[in-house]
């Protein structure tokens, strides 16, 4: 332990400094192989089960080992018309994507308005969108359902899921916070002062400095419409299904086979972990940048 | 120059033809920008919302629609159900065994990750994976882990001499089950939160602390939680708002989506689910409104008490969290 009887010198001061940003010890290393070990394993454990067969899980002994059958299991999701993977595996990938697009636009438009340009019941506008974050998405599903099914008759289509994503109240929150602070007034004045119309100076000033932001938002919102399943549950049917809701019809379809069922979890969560092994690294100090202005 | 020439005379071109049209361009162009998220919003976020209301107040059903005005009937109708009760307590039951473990483990994964670490941005990675893995995959692969007959927790359990637990059949084991599943996602999730607002922490308090010799726990909870509140605050509400809502991990819990044989799992979700789009007795659109409402309501009442302890801590300390 460190006791100092004088004020602190220089050195001492700075001794206090390397011990403050502290270095972890053996024990805080194999703490934290720990916690990853346990966020790896039921992705472990649908292997080890998606590589077995039917008679695996009901064994008293486990194999800690994957079997050999994981691509006959595979083979077995892929190929079951009920399931339609592949058709999923596509309708995830359409719906993630247009939906980040659409949400990153609007909301970088929305954000830089309210974060670099003065109007008359911005402030107000601002409020009443962050305290729509507290409702509940489940609040307006009778509607939503009523005027997708009834009204547009959209009851299955794509477009049902899509539409009442758009835009989010998050987005543009997100958006506000990062320009406000990224985006110096100084650029924006010079753009004007220079005789840039009001759209140049969005399109040529305030869309690249929000660049990043814009990348993590795209990023956040794709994981979340891939992830999302209540409502994809409630609008889609079998023969359009997203990939939840196609992991919904393998429960269904094989609820005594566990060995298909987590093969068909391993290969729907493929994606989004090639996803996170690209991107992870945006995805962090997109939460961590998060953190901090939340 | 002549570029400079020309550039001039485009100026005085667009003071002499454009100052009106500038003028109109920099008051109309904010309103212009916004009014896509507006229009979109009010179409998809706000009108559902208000129209739930009206629903709310009819009888209404998926095939024959709109029907008589009932008043708060559809109301009365759900807090006479028993398993609007049921759903109620299983909900908070849930919410509470998944939000405290979950912060506390954040908390403490998140103090580890502000040390000095070696490869830091593996381990933050690492402990963010589960959160590309989708609730219904982690609900599948968590169902079979706890299951009640060849599952992998109760031949564990059995390995070392314990009884088997009923985790589908029983209240509480099924309510520990599906919070595990939360918490499997989230807890990474958060603690990445908490390493963020840890950092912000100004390096001068620990030095203090480390002159007076406190040692790195006292530290811990006489600096870092403290200077945390408003971060815990903000995760609290948040997962206060989510838990509430939980919907995919209970219902894919079993094949059924009933919330088990005596309902020990249904949430209020699936209770407003299953009354609006339930293979047997859905379609009850007024009904799944009002449930809808009541929801709402309790999560209003919940943020309300959160607002109140937001407000008194903030009193009580001094720094302001802007």
């Amino acid at each position: 332990m460190t006791t100092t009887t004088s004020t602190p010198s220089w050195f001492t001061r700075n001794r206090a400094r390397s011990a403050a940003t502290n270095k972890p010890g053996l024990f805080g290393y194999a703490f934290l192989v720990i916690v990853i070990l346990l966020a790896l394993f039921p992705l472990y454990w649908s292997l080890l089960v998606g590589s077995g067969d039917s008679s695996t899980i009901n064994k008293q002994t486990i194999d800690w080992l994957p079997g050999g059958n994981f691509f006959k299991n595979a083979a077995s999701v892929l190929e079951n018309p009920s399931v339609g993977f592949w058709k999923a595996l596509g309708n995830s990938i359409i719906v993630s994507t247009v939906v980040a697009f659409s949400v990153v636009l609007f909301s970088t438009l929305a954000g830089y308005a309210f974060a670099k340009l003065k109007f008359r019941g911005s402030r107000g506008m601002l409020l009443f969108i962050i305290a729509t974050m507290a409702v509940p998405t489940q609040l307006g599903i009778v509607p939503l359902f009523i005027a997708m099914s009834q009204w547009l008759h959209l009851s299955g289509s794509l477009l049902a899921v899509i539409l009442p994503s758009v835009v989010t109240a998050f987005g543009v929150f997100w958006m506000t916070q990062y320009l406000s602070q990224a985006l110096p007034d100084e650029l924006i004045e010079a753009a004007r002062v220079d005789g840039a119309t009001m759209i140049r100076t969005f399109w040529h000033v305030a869309l690249p400095a929000a660049r990043p932001a814009a990348a993590m938002l795209a990023l956040f919102t794709f994981v979340a419409t891939w992830t999302n399943f209540f409502w994809p549950f409630i609008i889609l049917d079998s023969n359009n299904p997203t990939l939840p809701v196609a992991l919904s019809l393998l429960q269904s379809n094989y609820f005594i086979d566990y060995s298909i069922v987590l093969a068909g979890v391993l290969l729907s969560t493929i994606p989004l972990l090639i996803l996170f092994a690209v991107a992870g690294r945006q995805l962090v100090s997109g939460i961590m940048q998060g953190a901090i202005k939340g | 120059m002549t570029a400079t020439a020309l550039a001039d005379e485009r100026l005085v071109k667009r003071i002499a033809f454009g100052n009106r049209l500038s003028h109109w361009d920099f008051k109309l162009s904010p309103y212009l920008y916004v009014s896509p998220f507006f229009i979109l919003f009010a179409i998809t976020g706000l009108f559902p919302i208000v129209y739930t209301a009206y629903v709310s107040v009819f009888d209404w059903h998926i095939i024959g629609g709109q029907g008589d005005f009932v008043g708060m009937g559809n109301f009365e109708w759900v807090l006479g159900q028993e398993k609007f009760w049921i759903s109620l307590r299983n909900s908070f039951s849930i919410f509470l065994l998944s939000a405290i473990p979950q912060v506390i483990l954040a908390l403490i994964i998140a103090a580890v990750l502000s040390q000095n670490l070696r490869a830091k941005t593996f381990w933050r990675m690492g402990v963010l994976v589960p959160y590309v893995v989708a609730p219904v995959a982690v609900a599948l692969i968590f169902s079979n882990m706890f299951g009640d007959q060849y599952g992998l927790i109760n031949n564990l359990l059995g390995a070392v001499g314990l009884d088997p637990v009923g985790w589908h059949s029983q209240v509480v084991p099924s309510h520990l089950a599906i919070a595990t599943m939360v918490n499997f996602r989230w807890t990474g999730y958060n603690a990445l939160i908490f390493l963020a607002a840890m950092q912000a922490i100004p390096r001068d308090y620990y030095e203090a602390a480390m002159l007076d010799g406190a040692s790195k726990v006292r530290q811990f909870f006489s600096i870092t939680i403290p200077s945390l509140r408003p971060t815990l605050i903000f995760v609290i509400i948040t997962s206060t708002i989510g838990g509430l809502q939980i919907f995919d991990e209970p219902r894919m819990y079993d094949t059924t989506g009933a919330g088990g044989s005596a309902s020990q799992w249904l949430t209020i979700t699936m209770f407003i689910y299953n009354q609006g789009f339930g293979q047997t007795g859905g379609g009850q659109f007024g009904h799944a409104a009002a449930a809808a409402w009541l929801l709402f309501l309790i999560i209003i009442v919940v943020g309300l008490i959160n607002l109140a302890a937001t407000r008194a801590i903030a009193s009580a300390g001094t720094r302001s969290g802007k």
